[in-house]
């Protein structure tokens, strides 16, 4: 961008090292929103300009914040979301009123069910025109509302600022999440002289440290003396960056460990402890030991269905001793026997010094053993049968850097991908887990490669995922992102058809794409590279060139249409009783 | 995939119930809805009764009553709520309210709160000392009367309100506006020592 260069340009030649940003007192309402960003460190911006947004922009335009231009405003909000993921840092997006706000809805619901951080800021018409109905005017907090922590209507210029910084540090603090910040244009050119102070969440807002230590015994005590005790980790572990804590206590009270979906990469899957991640397509042995434990430590998890199967199964035997930082979560669909409310870093360190010992669990962990080797993790390779998917996420997983990040869109792409990658690091797999939105992978990947650009980036995406956000592939190639795309392409919305073939008699009702694109040669009339793949003997050698190419990089592997996602417990179904291929679906 | 088939496999015998609590068969407890009277102070500002109602509304907490007003703080607006749910229901309905970023404090009032609805009743204007008569069975007051009509006001319990109505039913029962339960914890405790 060339005004950026000249921007920095002007910057280096600033003496003291002083930014002429930073110097310039605010003058309107939308040089102090972005002021309120400036002084909360945020790096990049993702969005769409747009008519009410425009005064934003235009204070921008002298900021060092970058700005990444995406096609599509649902694009915008899913880098933004990455971002958080890889960055702990809340992703910033823009969009303007009507249109734009509406279309970052989907990313805004998509990290309130992953308690992911992002702040949006939507351009709102003016404030006299609000409730006419007026050009590209919509009810934006409204709307919102439902799918964030909070939604914000900034009505006065001197103000702004603040309620920015305060949208900012609400949606880093405690469970983090979404918020949002609709800014009337007659705001944002407002006239002001008030510079936002530092960003600090509303005072009603005090989510819990540390646990209360009473009961932090009363729980260590009972996990002490149990029989069969299995960590569940969370997605909530990975946001209080608390991955550490958990590998130092499982390791020392030698307690197997169980993730769930977005807890993958808290604790090595490559760890002799570590039975991976359990729930609906999770491996046999981890659904094996969520069932037969007598108790069970879940921290920062929302025992989502997904994980649980029918609740009248999950772990029918244990005493549930729940950490989360969200006091809402306990016992909302698992009653915990012993909640402990704060940060999971903090309640781990306690429960690591109240521990009395170790618990008398050889015997648990042999069978745990002796699940993960009658439960493998499996498929069929025959050289004759099409490429199978399996194989690719596999043999990628090997030739891969250690701390490779992994992003996928949804589907049974998605379920292979945290299958057959091997995680060992936190912040490492991202992906769309509560809301399932399919298209999450072409720009998660690009807010995850900003987030960490020295990090490999590779998406796993379906066909069907892939086309909903292509066009964001633009952006990869405009702003040379080093990503690897390999679409795992079965000419069909696989996981459908996959419910069709068992749940719905074959009747494969608008799940099959015959007609989908060539994906290298769609990526080459993006300006990206393409790939195409499909023996096995070209794996290894597509997957290094891909690797190579200094820029983005789409492999198109044609897989088995046919191949279908195991281990599955049906939905609703018993964890236990997971079925490891159509015959046990008929049986279960 | 090899591995021994569902019906092979190491099995616990428990179970929970719906709410996920685990079950003990000596003492299977099952909780049945019970209506609760939540009273939340929350921030006097545009929007927040949106956020309150659509919370309800999209957790499917089976709503009685939603009654809000102001308080001596003319930042703070005063809610009363009152919802059937069972036990679990009640406390998730309570910190889910508590989590909204607008929310002061929230307290479940004691059964024994002090509850009052207010209702206007208008009957035909027919037998007014009749109308009368039955107003004052109920405590209530004649605020407006035509050659029609008479409109009654009538405060008290959810139950005493129900029965009003349904004596006036005798008088030809021309509209009715209920105003929902607002209440108070008895004695001194008051919901501003929870902040």
């Amino acid at each position: 961008m060339s005004e950026r260069a000249s921007i920095e340009e002007a910057d280096e030649a600033d003496e003291d090292g002083e930014t002429a940003a930073e110097q310039a007192p605010v003058t309107t309402g939308a040089q102090s929103v972005v002021r309120a960003l400036e002084n909360a460190g945020a790096e990049y911006v993702f969005g769409v300009q747009g008519g009410a947004i425009m005064p934003v922009y235009d204070a921008l335009y002298d900021s060092e914040i970058d700005h990444v231009t995406m096609a599509h405003e649902q694009g915008a909000s899913h880098a933004a979301d990455a971002y958080g993921i890889v960055s702990g840092e809340p992703g910033v997006c823009f969009a303007t009123s009507g249109p734009g706000a509406t279309n970052l809805v989907t990313g805004l619901a998509d990290a309130n069910m992953d308690s992911d951080p992002v702040i949006a800021l939507t351009g709102q018409v003016a404030t006299d025109l609000v409730g006419n109905d007026a050009f590209q005017e919509t009810d934006t907090v409204g709307i919102t509302q439902p799918v964030t922590k909070h939604s914000y209507f900034a009505g006065d210029a001197d103000t702004v600022g603040d309620d920015v910084g305060e949208a900012f540090a609400l949606a880093d603090e405690g469970r983090q999440g979404p918020t949002l910040v609709d800014l009337p244009k007659d705001v944002t050119q407002g006239e002001t002289d008030v510079e936002p102070g530092e960003p600090k969440a509303p005072d009603t807002y005090r989510p819990a440290e540390e646990a209360d230590d009473a009961n932090v015994q009363e729980a260590a005590d009972v996990l002490a003396e149990a029989d069969r005790p299995l960590i569940l980790s969370g997605g909530g572990v990975i946001k209080a960056e608390a991955s550490d804590e958990l590998r130092d206590f499982a390791r020392e009270y030698e307690i197997p460990v169980v993730t769930t979906m977005p807890g993958i990469g808290s604790f090595p899957e490559d760890h002799e402890l570590s039975l991976e991640w359990a729930g609906m397509h999770g491996t046999g042995y981890a659904n094996m030991a969520i069932t037969n434990t007598d108790c069970m430590l879940a921290i920062g998890t929302r025992f989502d269905d997904r994980l649980t199967g029918g609740v009248d199964s999950f772990a029918p035997d244990a005493d549930v001793i729940h950490v989360d930082v969200d006091p809402a979560e306990i016992s909302k669909n698992i009653h915990a026997d012993y909640p402990l409310i704060g940060d999971a870093k903090a309640v781990l360190r306690q429960l690591y010094d109240a521990m009395p010992a170790e618990p008398d669990a050889d015997e648990w962990r042999e069978q745990c053993q002796t699940w993960k080797d009658e439960y493998p993790m499996d498929y069929d390779t025959p050289d004759d049968e099409p490429l199978k998917p399996q194989y690719v996420v596999e043999r990628f997983s090997e030739l891969a850097d250690d701390d490779a990040i992994v992003t996928t869109g949804v589907g049974q792409h998605q379920m292979w991908a945290s299958q057959f990658w091997t995680f060992t690091e936190p912040r490492t797999w991202v992906s769309s887990h509560g809301l399932g939105t399919m298209g999450y992978g072409v720009p998660s990947a690009i807010g995850a490669k900003m987030a960490a650009p020295d990090q490999e980036v590779v998406c796993f995406d379906g066909d069907g995922s892939f086309l909903m956000t292509v066009q964001e592939l633009s952006v990869a190639v405009r702003e040379n992102l080093d990503i690897t795309y390999v679409v795992l392409n079965n000419e069909a919305v696989g996981m459908v058809r996959q419910w069709q073939d068992g749940f719905f008699e074959g009747r494969r009702m608008a799940s099959e794409y015959p007609w989908v694109p060539e994906f290298d040669k769609l990526a080459e009339a993006f300006g990206a590279r393409g790939f195409r793949l499909e023996d096995y003997d070209d794996v290894e050698e597509t997957i290094e060139a891909a690797r190579e190419y200094d820029g983005p990089s789409v492999v198109d592997a044609i897989i088995d249409p046919e191949e279908n996602v195991f281990p599955m417990v049906p939905s609703g179904g018993d964890n236990g009783l997971f079925a490891l291929n159509e015959d046990h679906l008929e049986m279960i | 995939m090899p591995g021994p088939a569902p019906d092979e496999r190491m099995r616990p015998e428990g179970r929970r119930n719906e709410q996920g609590i685990r079950v003990d068969p000596e003492a299977e407890a099952t909780h049945e809805p019970r209506e609760a009277v939540l009273a939340a102070l929350v921030k006097h500002e545009p929007g927040v009764l949106a956020e309150v109602s659509g919370l309800f509304s999209r957790r499917q907490f089976n709503i009685e009553s939603l009654t809000v007003g102001a308080t001596m703080d003319d930042d703070v607006a005063r809610m009363t709520i009152v919802i059937e749910e069972p036990d679990p229901g009640v406390e998730q309905a309570k910190k889910q309210l508590e989590k909204l970023v607008p929310t002061i404090s929230v307290r479940e009032l004691e059964p024994a709160s002090t509850n009052r609805e207010l209702a206007l009743i208008k009957v035909d204007g027919e037998k007014p000392d009749d109308v009368n008569a039955v107003a004052e069975m109920y405590d209530g007051t004649a605020v407006d009367v035509s050659a029609d009509s008479i409109t009654v006001e009538v405060t008290g319990s959810q139950q005493k309100i129900d029965a009003a109505i349904d004596a006036f039913r005798q008088f030809d029962v021309q509209e009715v506006a209920r105003g929902g339960t607002v209440a108070l914890e008895r004695g001194a405790d008051t919901l501003q020592d929870d902040d």
